[in-house]
């Protein structure tokens, strides 16, 4: 499934700062039922962010009106447990492009590069820096530039670089998806498999 | 050369190599189950292309499925719907299906090794991350997200970029009361849950060349809880023994053929890990966890460590023991439980249920507990009726369910209500994972037992001989 070019991205943030963010938060299992890619973000941190009722609940930060935009900042070690892609598809479906954190879970990360969420991992000072500035003036926008690869607080004029692969950062800057690139060399793989052992 | 055992398998399953970039990495065995498929499936569709390697994949259903009256129709209609998907999906790609009701039908990690789909020196993968259960058997075993499982099903490849590796030692010996599932426990604690994220680990020592491979199985399993992609154990002649004759083991010369290159399927000496961690086996105690992450977890006999004796932040401690409605310093022992749960890709295969049956042999099940007790497949259902287990469990107020994930996680009808407590051998205590308000007690299936028979949190050795 194609999505949609990543560039550079100048946001707001929505913060959420707790550690082991692990993906039965991000979507229970019990929303995972569905037989194609449709209406994940409704149910976006579903416990944390319903009631029983299905009310909202008022102190959980996807349901305050001060904090929105496409970023979502994670405590660390976001995105443990499950590898179940529909945490990644409820953050794009929801309508952030970018999670930022100190640190990710393997697979929730190649999840998120597959499908065009760009998970941006940045130091422990820097993500402290990313929370109190958020907290003081829920406007304070971020830069996240995938061709630098850097992050930037303009407002306190600072900013930190990010690791990507090469190959991954050239996918997500031209929406590729790996299949496509896979798909180009099947003889070579069909080859291949003719002299595996098992 | 000198190479792991894991760069010896990942080497040999490179299809090319992209600079700066992930390794193509061929697939042996695909491992397919109803939730995390349909999507994989529908782009193929898109694509109007079919899988690649029928022969290489099997397709079993297990999260959704119901573990009781499984002859009936499956009541929600969005599992039904789901289940029905993948049979549909199997059927239109020729890939062989074992779903509900197949006499072969089980979790996916039980019934891959239960039919020899598992092997040494095989890579393996599953859209569900306790993939890293095969690793046991010495093969590469992990789990992947949707949108690989559509690359596996297309090109039988994924592309990944080759882990840092991690070498775990434990070696002396179990005391009494000590299970797999507490060495596991108890490594993950030492770890926490992101401790070994970026590394492929192997287990080495004593305690896992003497345990069986049931046993590493559930190490195994548990790789993917202190982040690891995977975890392996090199092949012995346990292994072997294990696989042989299996319905999709190599037979005659095949075998020969293979066992050549199994018998090659060890660390070298001179070979160098990323990481290494050694740890004393000696010292193991049975573990319980009291947070709401399987990091969290401690001598069954010890009390709630400290907030500020923890590497987390104060905050998100104090919401997990919040959570969990504990206090840092209380004892586990004696507090009240509402539900036993045994079963799951981790605990839920014969030796399990031994192992629980050995506790609560002649003993009554506490009038206060709930019990879930599930096998993991059909060949599971069987092996605990023919060898007598069934009726242990029956006089000691147990009833059997039939083969499925169950309450491990949630999907289906068996879920721990809001608030109360589960001791459940499966492998996540996050918030919810066993439904809505639920709290998850991680424990081994001698903890559960003792804890079904007393309906509080007991030490089972006091009750083994």
């Amino acid at each position: 499934m194609g999505y949609e070019k990543f560039n550079k991205l100048k946001s707001t943030s929505v913060p959420l700062p707790i550690e082991n963010i692990d993906t039965d938060q991000i979507i229970p299992a019990r929303f995972l039922k569905a037989t194609e890619r449709i209406g994940f973000g409704d149910n976006l941190f579903r416990d944390w962010r319903y009631n029983p009722d299905n009310s909202p609940k008022k102190e959980f930060v996807l349901n305050n009106d001060t904090y929105n935009g496409k970023i979502l900042v994670g405590g660390k070690n976001f995105g443990s447990g499950s590898s179940r892609e529909h945490a990644a598809w409820a953050i794009y479906d929801y309508g952030f492009r970018c999670v930022i954190s100190s640190f990710f879970a393997d697979i929730f990360r190649g999840n998120c590069l597959n499908i065009g969420v760009l998970p941006v991992q940045v130091s422990p000072e820097f993500l402290d820096k990313i929370f109190n500035s958020v907290f003081e003036n829920p406007k304070t926008e971020l830069i996240v530039n995938l061709k630098n690869q850097n992050v930037s607080i303009p407002s306190l004029c600072i900013s930190e670089s990010f690791n990507i692969n090469k190959y991954k950062k050239e996918n997500m800057l031209n929406g590729y998806d790996d299949i496509d690139y896979l798909m180009n060399i099947k003889d070579s793989i069909i080859e291949f498999a003719k002299n595996t052992p098992l | 050369m000198s190479n792991t055992l894991f760069d010896k398998v990942w080497d040999s399953h490179i299809v090319s190599k992209i600079n700066n970039g992930p390794d193509v990495l061929f697939i042996d065995r695909h491992m397919v189950h109803e939730v995390t498929s349909p999507v994989a499936f529908l782009g193929l569709k898109n694509r109007n292309i079919k899988v690649l390697f029928p022969e290489k994949t099997f397709a079993t259903a297990d999260h959704n499925t119901p573990t009781i009256n499984q002859h009936l129709p499956v009541k929600d209609p969005l599992s039904a719907n789901q289940l029905k998907a993948l049979e549909k999906n199997a059927n239109l790609h020729d890939i062989s299906y074992w779903g509900l009701g197949h006499e072969k039908n089980g979790i996916v990690h039980v019934v891959g090794p239960e039919y020899g789909i598992t092997q040494p020196g095989a890579t393996i993968v599953c859209g569900d991350s306790h993939t890293s259960t095969h690793g046991a058997f010495g093969a590469i075993a992990f789990g992947i997200g949707t949108s690989e499982v559509e690359m596996v099903l297309s090109t039988q490849c994924i592309m990944q970029p080759k882990p840092k590796k991690m070498r775990i030692t434990v070696d002396g010996k179990l005391s009494k009361g000590v299970t797999s599932k507490d060495v596991a426990l108890f490594i993950i604690s030492k770890l926490s849950t992101s401790g070994a994220t970026g590394y492929f680990v192997e287990y080495a020592g004593e305690v896992f060349t003497e345990m069986s491979i049931e046993g590493r199985m559930t190490v195994c399993n548990l790789s993917i809880e202190m982040g690891a992609r995977g975890g392996m154990i090199a092949p012995d002649k346990k292994t072997f023994d294990y696989i042989k004759n299996r319905e999709f083991t190599p037979k005659g010369k095949d075998w020969d053929k293979a066992m050549v290159y199994w018998s090659n399927l060890n660390t070298d000496e001179n070979a160098v890990f990323d990481k290494e961690l050694i740890f004393d086996g000696n010292s193991i105690q049975p573990m319980i966890t009291y947070g709401t992450n399987p990091g969290m977890g401690i001598s069954i006999s010890k009390g709630i460590p400290k907030a500020e004796n923890q590497d987390t932040g104060i905050n998100t401690y104090k919401k997990s023991l919040d959570y969990m409605n504990y206090s840092e310093g209380e004892s586990m022992i004696g507090k009240k439980i509402d539900f036993v749960f045994l079963g799951s890709c981790t605990n839920g295969r014969i030796e399990d249920f031994r192992e629980f049956a050995k506790i609560v042999k002649g003993r009554k099940k506490a009038s206060n507990v709930t019990a879930w007790l599930v096998p993991g497949s059909h060949k599971v259902e069987k092996a605990i009726k023919n060898e007598g287990i069934l009726k242990i469990l029956k006089q000691a107020g147990f009833k059997l369910r039939e083969p499925g994930c169950s309450a491990c996680l949630a999907m289906n009808d068996d879920k721990v209500p809001a608030g109360k407590y589960a001791v459940s051998t499966s492998n996540r205590n996050f918030e919810g994972r066993q439904g809505p308000g639920s709290r998850t007690l991680l424990a081994s299936p001698l903890v559960a037992a003792a804890a079904a028979i007393t309906g509080e949190i007991t030490d089972p050795r006091n009750y083994i001989k």
